[in-house]
């Protein structure tokens, strides 16, 4: 951040970056274009959360027991959410290993932020494989489909495959995203750019967890 | 690392410039041919709704004449209608078509901050009419479920156009919300981040306000659409029931239950309260410049216009349930929403003022963008009264889903932005083209489609109030419909045949002005904001030729006491032309140049 900008905080600074000349913010284009997108994108999964509290409560039929539903028994009692719990972990730390690789990219060191990308990515590859693992163990083995299941209300499919698939989506378009800006990182093409490409890949990857974490608590744990 | 702005460095940059004829006109990055193919689709899908429009007035005016347009067909063409009007004609042309074209203009830009995306939009906005279009053609033809595609009604064998109809209908919406999404994203970034020097947020045209804030609302608004429009979309396709209640349908029960009708009344009307400012908001932005300009005298009150333009903004999101009176709600929340929308009329009848004292004793040219920018406070003044009568939950009741309803959104955000759009298109045609049209046939146009409409709508609502429902297919037998209602209806038939057929006149005009209108002088109102000071009219791509414009006031310095002329174009330096702007800021003497 430049000095003239630095030299104001709170209420102050905020009124002589939105009354300047040619910019509001002190942030690229790309990053600026990232956070509008994303509080547009959070308009869109809380509508889903929103749309999935009122079906609950409208339906006639009682809520499916989750923490039976997503249950594994590793060889003795299943432990209820354990799947879920290290799929939020992995996502978890997959957002450290990117807060990681921006810290590198700012630093130009260039095989450092590619490996921490590429690890990311990979977390992230892995979230979607569990994913795609406790679907199929829930429409091959338990009889889940959105229309229907035997556990109680037709709307816990139906939430379930909607707003997991939707945030797997994301997860895995995150993850081509990576990888594309991971390569090009080794490539040297933001030598002369500058590594903000990499944050601003970042503030996604935060953001498809943070979602998660709200996921997780509305419809796993609630 | 410090970041410059780009307006600081624009030296370093190249541009890139397209050398074959697809890269100019098919697959173009430049913005202003990216806003001329974003209006010529949003123009061309508007006639079509305009055609339906008429076919059903056909019916209501002339049933016997009519009897090749079923009830099916009716309702297909009403929703259509609706439809093709709110979203792919103003949306798309407030938004893609006025805001592409004139917010590097006037924000002393090269382009949008990411012409690339800003291209695929428009291509991704062209799907998605060819989506909708293409339900015209499948089995069961387009859906006729009203244009807000309430469920379970839509989704049900009865209505037209269920099977197939309605699935084209919210996979087209959907594809429309990606391409409104790239292309928002981009106006928004370029109006925070890509202005030339000197020019600060509160230097900017009233036009830029208007279509930032819209965009704005945009982005926050249509997620609520989507969402619906997957859930339906499972609803039909996967059997799902988010929208679904228990239902029988001849003497059967549906394999739906425990679904929320209401949820989708809820999610529709969050998009659709802010999509009605969405249309608004350019419009006020865009008349308001055109008055200025006309009247030669500064936009009175520009900061209470801003936060006007500003708070409607912020009040369109938590109005939506008005919409749903009917649909019952405890009365607390009726009484919160009605309140509310009440509130709205605040910083809206403060616009309306203004525009009013921007004429009082100005130096109006009675040019015809200044005949629609003055017709538009008609309209709006009408429109916006009768919006106080539905807000109010007591009067709303009876008044709901009757013609008056239809009277009040035609005439607020029909008519209104459709005059302000003729305004617009008039006025910026010069810069557009480098051509004048035919000022004679721009007059009778807007005669013929201002006395038009007010025949059309007006008649409506009286209508509304002896009851008239909307939405029906023919009047019938009744005991409370006196039978001059039906004269009512094939008198507003006539007057709609009129209208539709006077925008003839517009249409020729324009096509035939690009090529045979005299040539246009670069500042042929002589306007001081930005987009009229371009090296080339029209403007080339990269807009400024060597260097970026800097700018040294307001949009708004008409008149000025001791000016040379009555306009001082922004780039004007204060050091040669006084100013009314209340803002001092040279951008010669600014500080924070110093660390660049």
């Amino acid at each position: 951040m430049s000095e003239a900008t630095a030299s104001h905080e709170g209420i102050t600074g905020l009124v002589d970056d939105w009354s300047a000349d040619k910019q509001a913010y002190h942030v690229p284009w790309g990053k600026a274009m990232m956070w509008i997108f994303l509080v547009s994108d959070t308009f869109i999964f809380s509508c889903f959360l929103v749309g999935y509290l009122n079906v609950r409560m409208t339906t006639t039929e009682p809520w499916p027991p989750q923490s039976e539903i997503f249950a594994l028994s590793f060889g003795g009692d299943p432990i209820p959410l354990i799947l879920i719990a290290i799929m939020t972990f992995i996502l978890i730390t997959s957002s450290g290993t990117m807060a990681l690789a921006v810290n590198y990219g700012y630093r130009k060191d260039k095989v450092r932020t590619f490996w921490l990308i590429c690890a990311t990515a990979a977390f992230g590859a892995s979230f979607v494989g569990m994913q795609a693992f406790e679907w199929t163990k829930l429409i091959v083995d338990e009889g889940v489909r959105p229309w229907g299941n035997p556990f109680g209300a037709p709307q816990f499919g139906s939430v379930f495959f909607m707003v997991t698939g939707f945030h797997g989506l994301h997860v895995s378009a995150g993850v081509i995203y990576l990888l594309w800006v991971a390569f090009r990182v080794k490539r040297g093409y933001y030598d002369n750019k500058g590594f903000e490409i990499v944050e601003i890949a970042g503030l996604y990857w935060h953001f498809v967890d943070l979602v998660w974490v709200f996921i997780f608590a509305f419809f796993y744990l609630l | 690392m410090a970041y410059v702005p780009l307006a600081d460095r624009d030296h370093e940059m190249e541009m890139h410039h397209p050398k074959t004829w697809i890269g100019k006109w098919v697959f173009c990055q430049d913005h202003k041919v990216i806003a001329i193919q974003y209006g010529s689709i949003a123009i061309f899908t508007g006639l079509v709704g305009l055609i339906l429009s008429l076919l059903f007035r056909m019916q209501l005016g002339f049933p016997e004449a009519a009897d090749f347009i079923d009830p099916s067909f009716y309702y297909q063409a009403v929703t259509m209608h609706g439809m093709i009007m709110v979203i792919y004609l103003l949306t798309a042309l407030f938004l893609g078509g006025f805001g592409n074209y004139l917010i590097p203009l006037m924000c002393g830009a090269r382009d949008m901050v990411f012409p690339f995306m800003n291209m695929l939009s428009v291509w991704v906005f062209l799907v998605s009419v060819i989506i909708l279009m293409a339900s015209f053609f499948v089995t069961g033809g387009p859906t006729g479920g009203g244009w807000t595609l309430y469920p379970p009604q839509t989704t049900l064998a009865g209505t037209p156009g269920h099977d197939m109809g309605i699935v084209l209908m919210l996979i087209s919406l959907a594809v429309f919300i990606v391409a409104t999404t790239m292309g928002g994203l981009n106006y928004v970034v370029t109006v925070l981040q890509y202005r030339c020097r000197g020019l600060t947020m509160m230097r900017l045209p009233l036009s830029v306000w208007g279509i930032f804030v819209a965009t704005i609302l945009a982005l926050f608004a249509f997620p609520a659409l989507l969402v619906a429009a997957i859930m339906m979309l499972f609803d039909i396709l996967l059997g799902t029931s988010f929208f679904m209640p228990a239902l029988i349908e001849s003497g059967a029960p549906l394999d739906h239950n425990g679904g929320s009708p209401i949820l989708f009344q809820h999610l529709f009307w969050f998009f659709g309260h802010p999509e009605v400012y969405i249309v608004a908001l350019p419009a006020f932005g865009l008349v308001s410049d055109v008055l200025s300009v006309h009247a030669r005298k500064n936009i009175f009150g520009y900061r209470m216009m801003v936060w006007a333009i500003i708070a409607i903004g912020g009040l369109s999101f938590i109005v939506w349930a008005h919409h749903m009176y009917v649909s019952g709600m405890h009365p607390y929340f009726g009484f919160f929403f009605a309140t509310t929308t009440l509130i709205i009329a605040v910083p809206t009848a403060l616009k309306v003022y203004n525009w009013v004292l921007t004429l009082w004793e100005g130096d109006i040219r009675l040019n015809a963008p200044m005949y629609f920018a003055i017709g538009f406070i008609f309209t709006f003044i009408h429109g916006g009264l009768t919006g106080l009568f539905l807000g109010n939950v007591v009067i709303d009741l009876p008044l709901s889903d009757t013609y008056f309803v239809v009277a009040h959104f035609h005439m607020v955000m029909g008519v209104s932005p459709v005059l302000v759009v003729f305004a617009a298109i008039y006025h910026w045609y010069p810069k557009m083209s480098g051509r004048m049209y035919h000022e004679g046939m721009a007059k009778l146009h807007f005669w013929c489609t201002f006395l038009g409409t007010y025949a059309i709508y007006l008649p409506m609502h009286y209508l509304g109030f002896v009851g008239v429902p909307r939405r029906y297919y023919a009047l019938g037998t009744t005991d409370f419909l006196p039978p001059s209602a039906q004269d009512l209806n094939t008198t507003i038939t006539i007057a709609a045949l009129f209208v539709g057929a006077s925008q003839l006149l517009f249409l020729i005009n324009i096509i035939w002005s690009l090529r045979n209108g005299p040539k246009a002088d670069p500042n042929p109102w002589g306007a001081a904001s930005l987009e009229w000071q371009t090296p080339d009219t029209p403007p080339v791509h990269g807009n400024w030729g060597e260097s970026l414009p800097t700018v040294y006031r307001w949009a708004y310095d008409y008149s000025v006491p001791g000016a040379h002329e009555d306009f001082i174009p922004q780039n004007t330096p204060e050091s040669e032309e006084p100013t009314v702007d209340e803002q001092h800021f040279d951008p010669d003497t600014d500080e924070s140049m110093a660390d660049v």
